[in-house]
């Protein structure tokens, strides 16, 4: 682009003339024509199904007739006996998983951090890429040919007999695990390295102990990543849906495996507005999560200013 | 349909399964790729539009409707995965007589995504022509008026409980209740549900998947209830046998596959009998010994319906292939398949059902009995209240 224009973008329509004597800060008014690929693509992919889910969450169509109403009746099944204690469940298992992965994965995003070999680091970041996105069936297999009943590690370790059985909340507990703590060992170590080795020393000197640098400046720097990072785990393992189906069936209620029995399967016939009225009971649990972790994250992030 | 491998799961999108679903229906309907053609109203015998005919005769006889079929050239199927019920051989064969090429859409689809799928493209030339359906999901549709109706060759010969009066769904094959068991693994195999309750079957008794979403483990619980002074109108005593299963330890919720069954994890199985009796033939002389028995004291039998799309893309394409999976040669391909096809009484008697496959079939005593649609839903209804509650 050589073309020293401000407003260079390919305006489809006829933009806006320039309105004169503004201040400068102003943004030139067609910046956020830069912008329109991402609404159009975010109007699509989200808007458009977040719409078709609402109408179908608060409609109900008679069969027969062809006649569509609105109604509250899919939200109100979706709050209620087994819906709710799969919703309930879902909350216990993600809040659990993302908090205990957020505190080992930062704990070993330090040692890899401040090991002094390049290897080790270099292999925990390519296995911690592999491992966080290994999911699914193939990752649910991989557990049941190991520690499932008659996995190879339950027999030669005997776990059985400790009382270990994987089908079940602590078994769906470490396979999450197993794929949330590499993830938020990829999430941390950025802002692990952005710990300079020079405040550390500045702390030191000034005479505060290893618990006081890590009380007054290490974790305050790090709180916005380790808010953003448990924020973005509960996301992970909420959504999760294929590792439970396969291993739990209904013995772990959870949502999204209440979504996929009432859209697709082959027993409960016309509960697809249930389902979506689940979907939109998700959503507003993700909301007010992010809801909670914003003004966290502004708060936090005011400590680096 | 049935066996169902949930999707690999999407992460770090956030996105729900949901989310995803109904933003794939949102794209389908926006995108609306390929419209059928208009149907180039072309009558048969009897001046009748192909989508329009009810019977081979309309069209003026099986020739001519085999003639309008290969006009048409293809059929769209939907979830029918090939390793169940022999269904890969059926669509083969097809093929092989017909100059129709068969489209198999996602073989280990639900019926639920079925009636999705021909509700969301409607009009278009990707819907689905036929559909293979749970009992349930024939009857809303017929009642949503999706299906068309059609009366087969052999219509008088399907017995009136199994059949659309209409036509508009049929039943086409069905098997038992069966437990399956690994004799390489397990000293005595179990061959009622009450057996099942013997400590020896600690953490070996599984599933095909959860009973409020997997048609046959739904059928493993209503066995159950039958054979512990349950109904078809009650299917709690069923709901608690599994309770107990579970709190002793017997019942694993892990879903039975041939994976898990071939690796022992999963040895007692409970399932369709044409399904254990398939796996018995697939890991002959890979360690594992499969034993199919239907238990005696909860005798249960459960048939899928055929359909055929109202709005399909291939109307006649779509009626011969009805014709020829009701034919004895489509009835005996399912029934070697070890599946019970609907016409087998029928066929017994007037010699044409292939005695080598009838042999095979695991034994059965008594006829079977089919729960009517409100005792259906009160179950459905039963299971997806109380079914977590028993076995968390």
């Amino acid at each position: 682009m050589t073309s020293a224009h401000p407003s260079a973008a390919p305006a489809p329509g006829a933009a806006a003339p320039r309105a004169g004597g503004r201040t400068r800060r102003r943004r030139p008014p067609r910046a956020w024509l830069g912008a329109l690929p991402l609404l159009v693509f975010a109007g699509l992919c989200f808007g458009l199904p977040a719409g078709a889910l609402l109408y179908g969450a608060f409609t109900r169509t008679d069969p027969a007739s062809g006649a569509t109403e609105v109604t509250g009746e899919h939200l109100h099944r979706s709050l209620q006996g087994p819906y709710l204690t799969s919703l309930t469940g879902s909350v216990e298992l993600s809040a659990l998983n993302a908090a205990l992965a957020t505190v080992l994965g930062v704990l070993i995003a330090q040692a890899v951090v401040t090991s002094r070999r390049g290897t080790l680091r270099g292999a925990v970041l390519t296995a911690s890429g592999v491992l966080a996105n290994f999911g699914g069936i193939p990752l649910a297999f991989a557990f049941v040919a190991t520690l499932g009943i008659s996995g190879v590690v339950t027999r030669l370790g005997h776990l059985d007999t400790l009382g270990w059985n994987l089908y079940s909340f602590t078994g769906l507990t470490v396979i999450y695990l197993y794929f949330l703590i590499p993830l938020m060992v990829l999430v941390v170590v950025p802002a692990l390295d952005g710990l300079r080795p020079q405040w550390r020393e500045a702390a030191r000197n000034t005479g505060a102990t290893t618990w006081q640098f890590w009380r007054h400046v290490g974790l305050p720097v790090l709180a916005p990543s380790l808010l953003g990072g448990f924020v973005l785990l509960f996301g992970s393992a909420f959504a999760a849906h294929a590792t439970a189906a396969a291993l739990v069936g209904g013995s772990v209620p959870l949502v999204t495996l209440k979504i996929a029995d009432a859209l697709s399967g082959n027993v409960l016939v016309g509960q697809e507005n249930v389902a979506l009225a689940l979907s939109l009971d998700m959503i507003v649990i993700a909301g007010l999560v992010m809801a909670v972790y914003l003004p966290l994250q502004r708060r936090s992030s005011r400590w680096l200013h | 349909m049935r066996r169902l491998r949930p999707r690999p799961r999407i992460r770090a999108t956030g996105r729900t399964v949901a989310a995803l679903a109904v933003g794939a229906t949102a794209l389908t309907a926006l995108t609306a790729c390929g419209a059928a053609p208009e149907e180039k109203a072309e009558p048969g015998a009897k001046g009748v539009k192909s989508s329009e005919a009810t019977s081979a005769a309309d069209f003026g006889g099986l020739d001519k409707l085999v003639a309008a079929a290969e006009k048409e050239g293809e059929l769209n199927v939907i979830a029918l995965p090939p390793d169940w019920a022999n269904y890969g051989e059926l669509i083969k064969a097809f093929q092989a007589k017909y100059k129709v090429k068969i489209k198999s859409e996602n073989p280990d689809a639900a019926s639920a995504d079925e009636i999705a799928a021909v509700k969301s493209r409607k009009g278009q030339k990707r819907a689905p022509d036929v559909l293979d359906l749970g009992i349930a999901f024939a009857r809303s549709g017929a009642a949503e008026n999706l299906f068309a109706p059609y009366k087969v060759t052999a219509w008088d010969k399907i017995p009136a409980g199994q059949k659309d009066a209409d036509g508009r769904w049929f039943n086409d094959y069905g098997g038992y209740v069966s437990i399956g068991c690994d004799a390489a693994r397990i000293k005595t195999c179990p061959e009622t549900f009450a057996d099942l309750l013997k400590p020896e079957y600690k953490g070996k008794v599984a599933l095909n998947g959860n009973p409020t979403k997997s048609g046959s483990a739904f059928g493993g619980v209503y066995a159950a209830s039958l054979a512990n002074k349950g109904s078809f109108g009650d299917i709690q005593p069923g709901i608690d046998f599994f309770g107990k299963l579970k709190k002793s330890g017997n019942f694993i919720p892990v879903e039975s596959t041939p994976a898990t069954v071939e690796k022992g994890e999963t040895p007692i199985s409970i399932d369709w009998d044409y399904l254990n009796a398939g796996y018995a033939d697939q890991f002959k002389g890979k360690g594992v010994d499969w034993k199919v028995s239907v238990p005696s004291d909860g005798v249960y039998a459960q048939f899928y319906s055929q359909a055929v799309n109202k709005e399909a893309p291939h109307p006649a394409a779509a009626r011969l292939w009805m014709e020829y999976l009701y034919s004895a040669e489509g009835q005996n391909l399912w029934l070697k398949g070890y599946a019970r096809p609907v016409l087998l009484p029928a066929m017994t008697e007037d010699g044409t059902a292939d005695k080598t496959f009838v042999t095979k079939l695991p034994k059965v005593s008594g006829t079977p009995s089919f729960p009517a649609s409100d005792e259906l839903d009160k179950a459905n209804a039963t299971l997806a209240e109380n079914w977590d509650k028993a076995v968390s």
